[in-house]
């Protein structure tokens, strides 16, 4: 396990870079695989590190892609500073959230954060002139890169972009799942009632964890945001939060690779068959995600750390 | 990077890095002579999802067409490569579909966008890329503005409701009362009922905003009877929205009391009409196509419409809508004598005059937005099925948000 942890990071990034030299007509698909991958992370921080389930956290995701939209509608058209922008209103929101959500039970929070989802995209359809209601936002335009790199047609530079961050959330909560604070978490995650019993502070925790979390899913909504030029309602939709809990699963939540894998597996494969046949692809999804439960036990890392396992006992 | 050409651009500076990548970059290369070439054009509709079958009705329109008309336009032989976007909302998707069309499967026109988010996000990509995006339904008369390469084959719901505001006012209803949803196009629908009826010398008197999924319309509909109006108008998402709207209007007695019942025409689309049954009786509305069209365009569709779905199956409008966004493109071909470039094509495009299912239509010049004939059309029982059978024409109506 600790191996496939501490290793993994570098042959990825090493695969996404020959992926644009190797496909350079699939960038704007690897693009958005990216943007998955950074929600997915964001996610599995509650569900895989600190055992906390939600079926809300696409709220979050939303708001990014809204403030970077809306930042850049109002003449900022630095896509840094929307990120920035987009991380820390998605935190506060997740911060002020924190109240309602870290009480109760997991099936408690199931429901407050689909609660929360739904009447937050009420209130983003209600506010139409922010948000552009159901029309979403496009009439925005996002300038170059640190005043260099503009997003062209091809997607090279949302390429590099979304890759970058993508990297730096990834060694982020590497960092992080690592430290004492991540260690509290897999704590509370494995036995919540034993926790305040050695002195550690469980609400406080997961409070931290919530308001990290709730601010990476919103550099993925900014990220989406600037990179397709369109933020709008279905980006705060449960549908969306319905499917990071299905990628982290297929990728192994708890395990940072496996989730990236998770993400970018699932992601290609919706591709990969929509562009087969347009109409019947959700079934082939659908098969896919029910074998993987009966296949990979424990998702992707899961299946990876048996191998490695099996292998080492032979050898 | 050349900016005028991003495609060729990026192929160009990528065939030095990857001898591969040359091959794949050959087609772009245009032979210089006229030749045998395949056009592809790229397909961009909801086809799973819950509006899927808005997608299958488009779908069916652009294979009608190439049955009828071929797949060749002199030595150019057009080839649809389709993808799905999944329905309203997911704009980014559509973008995404629209931009590895044009640079995956070389794309050179783009028909399709049911949904005006998803045609919204795709304006710049097109513009950017220099490919004319050929809008067989999204209905937000603003879409059009937004990139000089779109053009609009299928109608505004101004077009509509102006139509019947007009209409209205001049058959003698004094007083309306509006139910509409409460999102985009239902705003719309109300604005442009409002400005034409009380234009023509009638007055609102009231109106309610229902949510966009409500299926409970009882409440509104007591409201609309409280205060006496001579007509109602309505907008409503279409589907099982609109066929639980039609039914409580009976179940009410709308029609029955006197009041005129007045509906945009997508709200009683021909294939919900089985689901509305006698709740049709004397309903008034707005459309753009009917089946019971008397024209040889409209038996040459119907006909092999059938050939293909069945003997009694029935088109929506909007399978004559991607027939007709087809059409444009062959014309837009034959006009251009096999020149495929944007420029030539939108050129050919602006002030296209067609003989649709529909009537004759034209491509505005100027917004590059529809002119057609809007029907106006009574529910009424005609040959043991219930139907909406037009009465009245009005002839060549623009968009009336761009006039």
């Amino acid at each position: 396990m600790r191996l496939v942890r501490v290793g993994a990071g570098l042959p990825l990034l090493l695969l996404a870079v020959a992926g644009y030299f190797l496909f350079p007509e699939y960038l704007t698909l690897f693009t958005s695989l990216f943007i998955l991958s950074v929600f997915a992370l964001s996610y599995d921080l509650l569900q895989g590190h600190a055992g906390v389930v939600s079926l809300g956290h696409a709220v979050f995701f939303g708001t990014g892609a809204y403030t970077a939209a809306i930042l850049a509608r109002h003449g900022l058209e630095e896509p840094l500073l929307g990120l920035l922008a987009a991380l820390l209103v998605s935190a506060a929101l997740a911060l002020v959230l924190t109240r309602i959500v870290v009480v109760g039970n997991d099936l408690t929070r199931l429901l407050v954060t689909l609660g929360v989802g739904f009447l937050v995209f009420e209130a983003a359809n209600q506010a139409r002139d922010l948000t552009g209601g159901a029309d979403g936002l496009s009439d925005f335009t996002m300038g170059p890169v640190l005043g260099l790199f503009r997003f062209d047609f091809a997607g090279e530079t949302a390429f590099f972009y979304s890759l970058a961050v993508l990297a730096l959330v990834y060694f982020f909560l590497w960092r992080l799942a690592g430290s004492p604070f991540g260690l509290a978490l897999r704590g509370i995650r494995e036995n919540v009632r034993r926790m305040p019993a050695i002195g550690a502070p469980v609400r406080r925790h997961l409070a931290t964890a919530y308001t990290i979390s709730g601010g990476i899913a919103g550099l993925a909504g900014a990220l989406l945001a600037q990179t397709s030029n369109f933020a709008s309602l279905d980006m705060l939709g449960f549908e969306r939060s319905a499917e990071v809990m299905m990628m982290a699963t297929l990728g192994g939540t708890g395990s940072i690779p496996g989730v990236v894998l998770g993400a970018t597996g699932l992601g290609y494969l919706k591709d990969a068959l929509s562009a087969m046949s347009p109409k019947y692809w959700q079934l082939g999804i659908g098969i896919v995600l029910m074998l993987s439960v009966f296949v990979l036990r424990g998702g992707i890392a899961g299946a990876f750390t048996a191998l490695l396992r099996r292998l080492r006992g032979r050898a | 990077m050349s900016p005028s050409n991003p495609l060729t651009g990026t192929a160009g500076r990528r065939s030095v890095l990857l001898g591969a990548a040359a091959a794949a970059a050959a087609p772009l290369a245009r032979p210089a002579i006229a030749q045998e070439r395949k056009l592809v054009v790229g397909v961009v509709l909801p086809l799973s999802g819950t509006f899927a079958d808005q997608g299958r009705n488009n779908e069916d329109g652009i294979k009608v067409f190439q049955k009828i008309h071929g797949t060749k336009v002199g030595n150019i032989t057009v080839e649809t490569v389709t993808r799905d976007d999944q329905g309203p909302g997911s704009g980014d998707l559509s973008r995404r579909m629209t931009q590895e069309l044009i640079q995956r499967s070389r794309a050179e026109i783009i028909l399709g966008y049911s949904f005006t988010p998803n045609a919204l996000s795709a304006a710049s990509l097109l513009t950017e890329a220099k490919r004319p995006g050929i809008i067989i339904n999204a209905a937000t008369s603003i879409i059009t503005e937004r990139s000089p390469y779109f053009a609009r084959v299928s109608m505004t719901l101004p077009q509509l409701a102006a139509s019947l505001g007009t209409w209205a006012a001049k058959n003698g209803v004094k007083t309306v009362y509006t139910i509409v949803s409460d999102y985009g196009p239902g705003l719309d629908a109300e604005t442009w009922f409002t400005k034409a009826f009380e234009a023509g010398g009638g007055k609102v008197i009231g109106g309610a905003r229902t949510p966009v999924a409500g299926m409970e319309y009882s409440p509104f509909l007591q409201r609309a009877v409280e205060a006496r109006p001579d007509g109602l108008f309505s907008f409503s998402p279409g589907g099982d929205v609109s066929v639980a709207f039609m039914k409580q209007t009976k179940e009410r007695n709308i029609v029955g009391s006197g009041i005129k019942l007045m509906v945009t025409g997508d709200v009683v689309d021909d294939n919900l009409v089985p689901a509305m049954g006698d709740a049709l009786d004397g309903v008034v509305s707005a459309l753009h196509y009917q089946v019971e069209l008397d024209n040889a365009e409209n038996k040459r569709f119907l006909e092999a419409f059938r050939e293909m779905s069945g003997p009694n199956a029935m088109p929506s409008y909007r399978t004559v809508q991607a027939y007709d966004g087809m059409a444009l493109i062959y014309h837009a071909l034959q006009q251009t004598g096999g020149k495929t470039d944007a420029e030539s094509i939108m050129n050919a495009i602006k002030g296209a005059r067609l003989n649709s299912p529909r009537g004759p239509i034209m491509i505005d010049p100027a917004t590059r937005d529809i002119v057609q004939n809007i029907y106006i059309r009574r529910g009424q029982r005609k040959d043991g099925r219930w139907a909406n059978i037009a009465f009245e024409t009005i002839e060549g109506v623009k968009d009336p948000a761009k006039a």
